[in-house]
């Protein structure tokens, strides 16, 4: 019974990081069409700058400087690389594969800087530990809950209430009405893309917090694992990206917890088991759960 | 248009005989050194044709060509070598493009349906749970560590002894002639679908699911025979890449071979096999060369230095993550686009009388003719 409830935990606080991921990509592919292949090296590159700067400014001000830093560097990228011109459907497909291109630059850049070391964020919760009832939970798991459902909370306000959420809405709906009507596509995309880039640093935090060892060149790559989160709910619905993280982070959890028993598909299937299940509701739902089902108009 | 004379058929035939004749000298001047970055990059060309086929012409993402060559590789591996049935190396590689076809087939059901970005993150699995697979059937795979490749009959360095024209000629040599033959058959295999109805109806497909639909192409069974297609082209290029190494293992087949198959088909230019030839022949050979000569580039470090400074595999990454992004945002048709650009405006420049050939590209779509 505990190892039960000792494994949804730790499901939900993996599933509420990816959603921090997964609710990136959502947002970017929702302005703009494109699947952000460098998403993995924007978590990266927030997580390095925490690495450095914490020493001088503290948790909290590193932390503050890496968000606005990689939200910044997010925007750059988009405004000055991917946008060109004038806002075209069809490029969608092109820039994604220029986010991977962008990828490789910067994951070797980070890569190179990080070396072989595994470095600490000198994050406030270290390796301490609450007991809840009968079982015993690390304190960044329960941070990475409380932070991701606060932090959640407020893209879905922000997506229902401001200005710019209603314009995001309204272009991820049909981009040349939404631009008669007098939205700014250039600059709503922009800021999609910093919001993502926020998202993806204060993920590196919960990300290389304890139990994980701590930062590495590689850490990047876990971001990856949110792609299946947001693929299985649908790229185009924030609230999908939700559940999709959710189901990845228990199954992740789950298998990891029962290894013994699924002894069978070998060892590290837990690495793996995010992509099996994403292939799997694919094969039923090809645009995800609650991917909207593009009608063709010709 | 005029009728072709002798000497443009001339012309048409040197231009492709040509280059073959002197790919086939090469080994009679070239050390191991060159005829290896040479067969790496013939085996990925094949696997970029491959991947040009998919992403280039029916307008598929795939993020999964890795797992394809793995299948080549260790299928061709396992067939032919002990643990395993131990057929004959030549029945084991036509078995392993197969394989690798039927792998392809099997995905089929996620690729005829799963669209765009979905299917790229959709193959991106195939990699992951490949990879993880590899690792752990140890008795088919070797694991970790790998397994050794039986090599095909005469293509070792003694047996039998061989000296041309006082060129000794050791595996790398008989192996270059191997790639260049399984090269060459990929060239033209591609060139006719391309060009026939096949292409036709995936050209249609990549502009317009529903006109293509419409128009009689059945998008479901076009879409996974396309897969069906890469895969084997894949599957081959595993296996001569195997028969270069002489050793597989499963972190080669990694999420980052897709990505530099993907890299191959965008800097060559998507939806053309030369292009994919360039374009496999830029990113293979950088950073052999690089690192090769490492000590005469400025910037860069000798391979084995400390941390923190630019060893020539990163630079060659670097190079070729910047040659992606720049390509794409310059020159959308990549290379094949930018050697395209520069005949017409040399042909511009030149008086129309002579820029008039008999090699016009026949148009897409014929002109309509009248039914009454």
């Amino acid at each position: 019974m505990t190892g039960l409830l000792d494994n949804l935990l730790s499901g939900l606080a993996l599933g509420s990081v990816y959603a921090l991921v997964a609710l990136g990509f959502v947002v970017i592919f929702k302005a703009s069409g494109v699947l952000n292949f460098a998403h993995g090296s924007l978590l990266l590159l927030g997580g390095y700058l925490i690495a450095v700067l914490h020493d001088d400014l503290g948790f909290a001000g590193a932390l503050a400087l890496a968000v606005v830093v990689t939200a910044a560097v997010a925007g750059a990228l988009d405004r000055f690389l991917l946008q060109r011109g004038e806002p075209d459907p069809h490029a969608a497909h092109v820039q994604t594969i220029v986010t991977i291109g962008l990828d490789i630059v910067l994951v070797t850049d980070l890569s190179r800087r990080i070396g072989g070391d595994l470095l600490s964020l000198g994050d406030p919760w270290g390796d301490s530990v609450h007991d809840l009832g009968p079982v015993t939970v690390a304190d960044s798991r329960l941070a990475a809950i409380v932070v991701s459902a606060v932090v959640i909370g407020a893209v879905f306000a922000l997506f229902r209430y401001t200005a710019w959420g209603l314009s995001l809405r309204a272009a991820a709906e049909d981009l040349e009405a939404a631009s008669l009507m007098g939205v700014r596509l250039v600059r709503v995309r922009t800021l999609a893309w910093c919001l993502a880039g926020a998202l993806a640093a204060l993920a590196a935090v919960f990300l290389v917090a304890f139990p994980a060892p701590g930062l590495e060149r590689t850490t990047g790559q876990i971001a990856l694992k949110a792609f299946p989160a947001a693929i299985l709910g649908g790229m185009t619905s924030p609230g999908g990206a939700l559940a999709g993280s959710v189901l990845i982070g228990l199954t992740e959890a789950f298998v990891v917890g029962y290894q013994t028993e699924l002894h069978v598909l070998g060892e590290g299937f837990g690495d793996v088991a995010p992509y099996a299940v994403m292939v799997l509701v694919l094969l039923v739902r090809p645009t995800g759960l609650f991917g909207a089902r593009g009608a063709a108009r010709v | 248009m005029s009728e072709p004379t002798a000497r443009t058929r001339a012309l048409h035939w040197g231009r492709r005989v040509l280059p073959l004749l002197l790919l086939c000298v090469l080994p009679f001047y070239l050390d191991a050194f060159w005829l290896r970055i040479g067969l790496f990059s013939l085996a990925a060309a094949i696997g970029a044709v491959g991947l040009g086929l998919l992403t280039g012409t029916a307008g598929q993402l795939s993020l999964g060509h890795a797992f394809f060559l793995a299948v080549g590789a260790y299928g061709y591996v396992w067939l032919a070598g002990e643990p395993g049935p131990g057929l004959p190396p030549v029945l084991a590689l036509v078995l392993a493009v197969l394989l690798a076809g039927a792998a392809g087939g099997l995905f089929s059901p996620v690729a005829g349906r799963v669209r765009g970005i979905y299917l790229g993150v959709a193959t991106l699995a195939l990699v992951f749970l490949g990879h993880h697979v590899l690792l752990t059937a140890d008795s088919v795979t070797g694991g970790f560590n790998g397994r050794s490749v039986p090599p095909l009959p005469g293509f070792t360095d003694s047996d039998p002894q061989l000296v041309l024209l006082g060129v000794p000629f050791g595996a790398a040599e008989r192996l270059w002639y191997l790639g260049l033959a399984l090269f060459a058959l990929t060239w033209f295999t591609a060139c006719g679908l391309l060009r026939g109805r096949p292409g036709r109806a995936l050209t249609a497909l990549r502009d317009s699911e529903t006109a293509a639909s419409v128009m009689g192409v059945h998008v479901a069974r076009y879409r996974s025979t396309a897969f069906v297609v890469s895969s084997m082209y894949a599957g081959l290029a595993g296996v001569l890449l195997a028969l270069a190494f002489r050793r597989v293992v499963p972190d080669y087949f990694a999420l980052a071979l897709s990505v530099d198959y993907l890299a191959m088909i965008v800097i060559g230019g998507l939806g053309s096999v030369a292009g994919a030839t360039a374009g496999a022949v830029f990113v293979t050979a950088l950073p052999l060369l690089m690192t090769r000569y490492a000590d005469q580039l400025p910037l860069v470090a000798a391979p084995g230095a400390a941390d923190g400074v630019v060893g020539p595999t990163e630079a060659a990454r670097y190079l070729y993550g910047a040659a992606i992004v720049l390509v794409l945002l310059y020159t959308p048709d990549g290379l094949r686009g930018l050697t395209r650009r520069l005949r017409t405006r040399r042909r511009l420049e030149r008086p129309p009388a002579t820029a008039t050939s008999s090699r016009e590209p026949t148009p897409a779509v014929r002109p309509k003719e009248h039914t009454p």
